[in-house]
Formats: C-alpha cells, structure tokens, sequence
C-alpha cells in the first residue's frame, strides 16, 4: 500500500480494507468487476455448467407449479393437523436467508464496517431472489394464487376486509415491505454502476439497456449529496425493517396457543436464525466468485473469515435458543410445553430434532478453528451443513402440530414428491436467477469500492458512504 | 447555507443544458478535468472564490466537498423522506382503524374495534415502505432524471467520469460567465484538460 500524505479521519487497519494487495486504482477496479458483465469470455467454464443444473431445477418448479395448478394443493403432503408442512417450512427457510443481505447492506453500513463493500451487492441480489423464492410458497399454498390480491386491502364487491388483527396479515404488509425496499435499495446502488457500464460497453444494445436503467445518471455533485442521503436513511430504515419482518414471520407461530409455538423468545431466535442461515448462503455463493471469476482482490480469505464469525456467533444465539426452549417447558410446568418437548425430542419426529442438533450446534463448532475457517472447501461445506440445519429447525417446528394437546388431534406428516420437486424447484430458480445477476449486473459495486481505494490511487481511504451524506 | 446553490441545484436540474445562455449562445458551458478528487475540490473552492455561481462537479463517485464548496451543503432528502414517511403511518394507522372499526367491524368477544397494539405491526411497515419510496422518487424528480441526453455526454472526455476522472463545468448561465476569461481560469485550476461544451 502506498505511503498516505494526506491527512486521514478514520484510519482502517488494512486487512479490513476491502481490496487487498494495493495494486488497484480507479481505472483497475473497473475494469476488474466490470469486464465481467462486458466481455463474454470472461465468464467462466463452470457458470455454463452450474446454469445448465440450475436450469434443469428451475424446470422441475415449473413442472409442479403447473401441476399444482391443474389438481390442486392436495397434491401435497399437507392435511389437517399439518395443514402448512413444506409451504411453511420453505417459506420461512428462504425468507431467513434473505435476510443477512439486508444485514451487510443496512446494518454494517451504519456500523461503519467498510468491509461489507466487497459483499453487499450479490448479498442484496440473494436477498432480492430470495424473497421471491420465499413469496411462491405462501401464494402457492393459498389454493387459488390467481387471487393473490384479496390480501391486500382492496374496495371489494362483498365489503369484506382482511383480519388487521391477523399475524398473517401483517406478514403480507411485512414481506411486501420487506421485497419492496430490498429491490430500490439495491437499484439505487445500482444506478451509478449502470452508468459505468453504459459508458465503458461498446455494443449500442448494452449502451442503450445500461444508458436506461442508469436513468441518465452523470455523476453530478449536486446529485451525488442527494443520493448519498437517500441510501442512508435507506440503510436506516432498513435496519429495522429486517428486524421486523422475521419477527412477523415468527408471529405466525407465536401469536398461536399452540404448546412451544406460544413462546416471547420466537422473534429474537428467528431474527438470529435467519442471519446464522443467510451468512451460510452468503459465504456458499462468496467462495465460487472469488474463484472462479477471480474476484480474490476484493472478496479476500478475510471477509470469508468474517462471515464464518457472524455465523457461528448468531449460530449460537440460536442455539441459546433450542436450549431456552428446553428449559422453559420444565421450569413452566406446563404438562402440555413438557409433553411437547418429549415427543420434539423422543416421539416419531424425534430424528429430526437431533439432525437440527448436529447440523446448528455440533458441526458449527469446528468453526472455531481459524484453520478451517480459511479452508475454502470447509467453510462450504460447513455452510451447507447450516442451511440443512435451519431446514429441519423451521421442519421441527412446523411438525409439532403434529403432537399437540389431545391425542385426537394428533397426525403424522409425510412430504410428497410435489413437495420436493417444488422446493428443488425454488432452489433452481434462485440459482439461475443469481447467474443471470453474476452475468449482467456487477457483482460487487464499482462505485463503492473505488471509495475504498487509498487516495494515492484516487480513492478517499475507506470513506464510506455515510460520512457524506447530509 | 447558500441559497443560491440551493436555487442552483434545483435550476440546474429541471433545465440543464436546454435554456441556452445570454452570455455565449451555442454553449452549454466550459469542462476541466483533473486526475483526483482532491484536484476537484480545490478547483471548485477556487472558482467559488473567484465568483462563479452556476458550476456543477462530476466523479466517479460521491466526493461530499465539491457540493459542500458549491454552498449546497445539506440536501432536501431528509425532509422529504420524514414527511413521506409521516404520511404512510398515519394512512397505515387510519386504514385499519377506519376499515375495522366503522366499514366492517367485527366483534371478537366483545374486544374494542380501536385494538390499536394489533394495528402497530402494518402501521410501522406503511411508514417503512412510504419513506423509502418517497426518497427513491424524490431522488429521481429532483435530480431531473431520467434525463438520457445531456450536452456533457457529447464530450469524448466526460466518459471516464464514470470510472476515474473529475470533472468541474462551469456553465455559460453564469453572470460571470466569459468563454476566454473562464477557459483561462479554469486551466490555470491544474486541470488535465480544458474543453468548451457546445450545446446539443
């Protein structure tokens, strides 16, 4: 890194700088992201064969979908008492995963981690894609999902309204929110990008797709201040949003009197959840860019190494959580929290408890180690291991329907293959999706990085967007 | 704050490059071009110093001092935000009051209409969502945007202020404005280059 003569606010200890080797400047940090929008050949050999799969799942979805359409939801497991099974379970389970992005864009922003630069845009598409995985399964399990809008409180022929007072009303207002300000916060970032790539293209097709949707944007200074405060108050209201939406999701349970669902520690344990599972989706999609499209200046071993660290911490908030559980069923005594617990624990859906077990507390705990948490292989497997074990932690909790009060009320669940290939099936849509993000749209925001460069290189040292905004 | 870099800002936006000049018809205004921020922010200063009003900077990303040494130091944003805000939560809040309590209330064991905890969780998320996009579109219509064309964007020069130059344009609409006396000025600002802009 070169010598600094200026003056500096707020030195940042250079493994935090979020480009490492101090070979970039303006000109390089460009060319780097941006070349791989622009130039076809940059896109690697293994895009092509991850699309080719994901194409394929993306297929299967749409196979169910419009099987789903032709017969009706009975084609799932689903019946009373579980009457939500894989709907709930996928819903909650993608809506978590969405959530870290808004966590790296919102929240370390405001925390002044400059770091966060390198990941927060494919983090924010993962949010964005995410969501709208998470969205089919609601809109699905309704029956009829060409009425969609009767959620919303439209003037209607028969006068009726929808419940206010109903949890699964507010999660309407609450994901749409939630979808709504993810997409202009990640356009908004996007908007001086766009303008990048509509100068540096030499096709007039791509100047005329990015000369749109950068909106004409100049760089004005003017312009600039506005839309520095824009994305602050942005990433402020944000903060909270995302605090609040799996709050809302976790009322879905918790506003009902069902044993272990009626609990006050749902929505710290969900909103911890959601950021254990969606760093592991962070560091899954993190460690194939940085190598295979080279991307190790900019998403360097020490970001990885820091979203394993937010992992295992909120892994193990999580954790208090399942242990909390535990010991508020003894200490209630309550018959019916205890009962519940010994058929979570040891009924017929006991194994799915300890796999949550192993997958959220055992295997997580080899993170400790600073040795496989730089081990590239590891961390992605680790990863995976977590998104299997927030899977079963959203499946053991929808299953205790199946164990409640009365033994005339229990039942058995059993998924069906409409189930799977329909979950699959959102798998392959997010994957292919974030492909076509990672092809057309910069995966890491130029703009921001160049902030980051040492103003040897024409940077502003790390300045991070908040500092300017007023 | 200056109320005229105000006034600017605002001007600048709604009729940047089309209401031509009484000084130099023909010319939108003179571009110099400097290598790094820093080299920006001192020409700004300078030509602020030196009486020139209708300027405007361009970089590859936010440099908060160029718009600080323009005199437009605090942005509408906030206000705007606040206000869109403030008008989504008390809709929010109002819709459901209105709808459960007098359009189509529903007695649940004799519990008030005006549940008003129950209305907290939508009420917060109108005002989350009214506040981000009345900052989203009040960003665009104040920036004037979208605006595809602009006379900047005919100079060869103007493409890398998108990717690692700085650009200072001091417009003909200035009453200072002399297209010799601000090209000499302008180049003795360090600049690598010194371009008139005509207006297309």
């Amino acid at each position: 890194m070169a010598t600094l003569t200026l003056p500096k606010e707020k030195p940042i200890p250079e493994e935090l700088l979020p480009i490492s080797g101090g070979k970039h400047n303006l000109g390089t940090v460009t060319d780097a992201i941006g070349s791989v929008v622009l130039d076809p050949a940059k896109t690697p050999k293994q895009f092509w064969y991850t699309l080719a799969v994901s194409f394929l799942f993306l297929l299967l979805f749409v196979y169910a979908v419009a099987y789903l359409l032709i017969w009706g939801v009975g084609i799932w497991g689903i019946h009373i008492p579980s009457a939500w099974g894989f709907a709930i379970i996928n819903f909650v389970w993608w809506i978590g995963i969405g959530h870290a992005g808004t966590l790296i864009s919102a929240i370390l922003l405001l925390f002044h981690q400059t770091w966060r630069t390198s990941i927060n845009r494919f983090a924010e598409a993962m949010t964005i894609f995410a969501v709208m995985c998470a969205g089919t399964f609601p809109l699905l399990h309704m029956g009829r999902p060409w009425f969609f809008y009767w959620l919303y409180p439209m003037p209607n022929i028969a006068g009726a309204w929808p419940q206010f007072r109903s949890p699964l009303v507010w999660d309407v207002f609450a994901v749409t929110t939630y979808f709504t300000i993810s997409l202009v916060f990640w356009y908004i970032g996007l908007i001086p990008d766009f303008a990048t790539l509509r100068d540096g293209t030499k096709s007039k097709i791509g100047r005329i797709i990015y000369g749109t949707l950068s909106l004409g944007w100049r760089g004005s200074a003017f312009h600039w201040k506005r839309y520095e405060k824009v994305y602050l108050i942005l990433a402020g209201i944000s903060t909270p949003l995302v605090l609040s939406v799996h709050t809302v999701v976790s009322f879905d349970f918790a506003i009902s009197i069902v044993p272990l669902w009626h609990a006050t520690i749902f929505p710290p344990f969900f909103v911890a959840g959601a950021i254990f599972s969606g760093f592991a989706y962070v560091i899954i999609l993190g460690i194939p860019l940085r190598n295979w499209y080279g991307m190790g200046d900019f998403i360097t071993r020490k970001h990885l190494d820091l979203c394993a660290k937010v992992m295992l911490g909120t892994g193990m908030l999580v954790c208090f959580g399942y242990f909390c559980e535990i010991w508020m069923s003894v200490y209630s005594h309550s018959k019916y929290e205890r009962a519940t617990t010994w058929q979570r624990l040891f009924g017929p859906y006991g194994w799915s408890y300890w796999c949550l077990i192993t997958c959220n507390f055992v295997v997580p705990q080899l993170l400790w180690s600073k040795r496989i948490r730089n081990n590239d292989f590891w961390l992605f497997v680790i990863s995976i291991v977590v998104l299997i074990g927030m899977w079963f932690e959203r499946y053991v909790i929808v299953i205790t329907l199946t164990r409640e009060y009365l033994p005339s009320m229990w039942g058995r669940y059993t998924p069906t293959f409409w189930d799977w290939a329909t979950y699959l099936g959102t798998l392959g849509l997010f994957t292919t999706l974030f492909l076509l993000f990672v092809r057309f749209v910069p995966m890491i925001s130029i703009t921001e990085l160049r902030e980051q460069l040492p103003r040897a290189a024409g940077g502003r040292d790390g300045h991070s967007i908040s500092e300017n905004a007023s | 704050m200056s109320e005229h870099a105000n006034d600017h800002a605002n001007h600048h936006d709604h009729h940047g490059g089309h209401s031509g000049s009484e000084n130099e018809p023909g010319l939108f205004g003179i571009l110099s071009e400097y290598e790094t921020a820093d080299g920006l922010i001192a020409a700004t200063k300078k030509a602020k110093a030196e009486g020139y009003e209708f300027m405007d900077g361009y970089s590859p990303f936010a440099v908060g001092d160029v718009a600080d040494a323009m005199g437009y130091k605090r942005s509408e944003m906030a206000p705007v935000m606040f206000f869109g805000g403030l008008i989504g939560c008390l809709a929010g809040f109002c819709m459901q009051w209105y709808l459960s309590a007098y359009d189509y209330p529903v007695n649940i064991g004799g519990r008030p209409y005006l549940s008003w905890p129950s209305f907290i969780v939508i009420t917060f998320e109108m005002t989350i969502l009214t506040t981000g996009l009345s900052g989203v579109f009040g960003l665009i219509a104040l920036c004037g945007l979208p605006q595809p064309h602009h006379p900047l964007f005919g100079v060869p020069q103007f493409d890398r202020a998108s990717r690692d130059r700085f650009f200072l344009c001091i417009e003909a609409e200035d009453p200072k404005f002399d297209a010799h006396k601000t090209m000499e000025f302008l180049q003795s600002t360090n600049a690598v280059s010194v371009v008139e802009v005509p207006l297309t």
